[in-house]
């Protein structure tokens, strides 16, 4: 990877980040001490995504936000200090450390959107997409590559291919949330997205479909 | 012209052109991503393939921005 910039001339908190990480390495007092930083660090990244959430104020009383956000420190906690070996200083610590905390988070307001909702994978939903109305000549091509997309997925995509597809970008429910719900993970179920969208752009680029009709 | 409409439907389906990295990378490398962006403004010319994950995966996006705004309000 490339070097990360120089941060020495913008230091408070590059220092003070690096100044943390020494002391959360090293033994004694000043290591119990850099583990309360290290929680407040963590639990103010979390509130601050909490706070970032729009779905997230409407929903959820003071307490319950609090609850939520001190559930997203503790499991960053845990991550960050299990992971501390692993930092090679590719970027500032607070920020290494501070994504741990905005993921867990994140995640747990997606999954909190959800909780009373069912995912159902509806099979019907992309059989709607390339319907609409055919106008002047690029949006026509759009149609038509919309429905030579609902073709292929049809008739190219395996089901599990074609169930996160449509699950993901037509459905838009949350990758968190249906990683939750089938027992996988978003890595996992990325992967899978991924090949099928190879799979779709390498067969219509065979049929000579013009792909830079994705650009507005 | 387009529909923006009808494009973005597109974009969500196929996702980006360009080679991607893992979400297993993109959280890897995230921290490093957002400081390039905010000390060096490079990041999209120096790590493509997270750049072009940032446009294929919505979650890996909004972790982005989110730990973006935070290093912002800190500086």
């Amino acid at each position: 990877m490339t070097p990360p910039p120089d941060t020495s001339t913008d230091a408070s908190p590059a220092v003070a980040g690096e100044e943390l990480l020494a002391r959360l390495r090293a033994d004694g007092p000043r290591h119990e001490e850099a583990i309360r930083e290290l929680h407040a660090l963590l639990l103010r990244a979390a509130r601050f995504e909490l706070g970032r959430r729009s779905s997230a104020p409407a929903q959820m009383r003071g307490e319950e936000r609090d609850d939520l956000a001190l559930q997203a420190a503790d499991d960053a906690f845990v991550a960050v200090m299990g992971k501390l070996a692993e930092f090679r200083g590719d970027s500032r610590f607070t920020t290494w450390a501070y994504k741990f905390a905005l993921y867990e988070a994140a995640v747990r307001v997606r999954r909190r959107a959800w909780q009373h909702r069912e995912v159902t994978i509806d099979a019907a939903a992309w059989l709607t997409i390339g319907d609409g109305a055919a106008g002047p000549h690029a949006q026509a091509r759009q149609s038509e590559l919309l429905r030579a997309i609902r073709t292929l997925i049809d008739t190219e995509l395996t089901p599990h291919q074609r169930d996160v597809l449509v699950a993901l970008t037509i459905q838009d429910i949350p990758i968190d949330v249906l990683a939750e719900r089938l027992g996988s993970t978003r890595g996992a179920l990325y992967k899978t997205l991924h090949d099928a969208r190879r799979r779709l752009r390498s067969l219509l680029a065979s049929a000579g479909h013009d792909l830079d009709l994705t650009s507005p | 012209m387009t529909d923006p409409h009808t494009a973005s439907a597109l974009s969500r389906l196929l996702g980006p052109a360009a080679a991607e990295a893992t979400c297993d990378e993109c959280f890897a490398q995230l921290g490093a991503y957002v400081d390039r962006e905010v000390l060096a403004g490079d990041a999209e010319q120096t790590m493509p393939a997270l750049a072009a994950h940032l446009q294929g995966c919505p979650a890996c996006a909004e972790d982005y921005e989110s730990l973006r705004a935070l290093v912002l309000e800190e500086r």
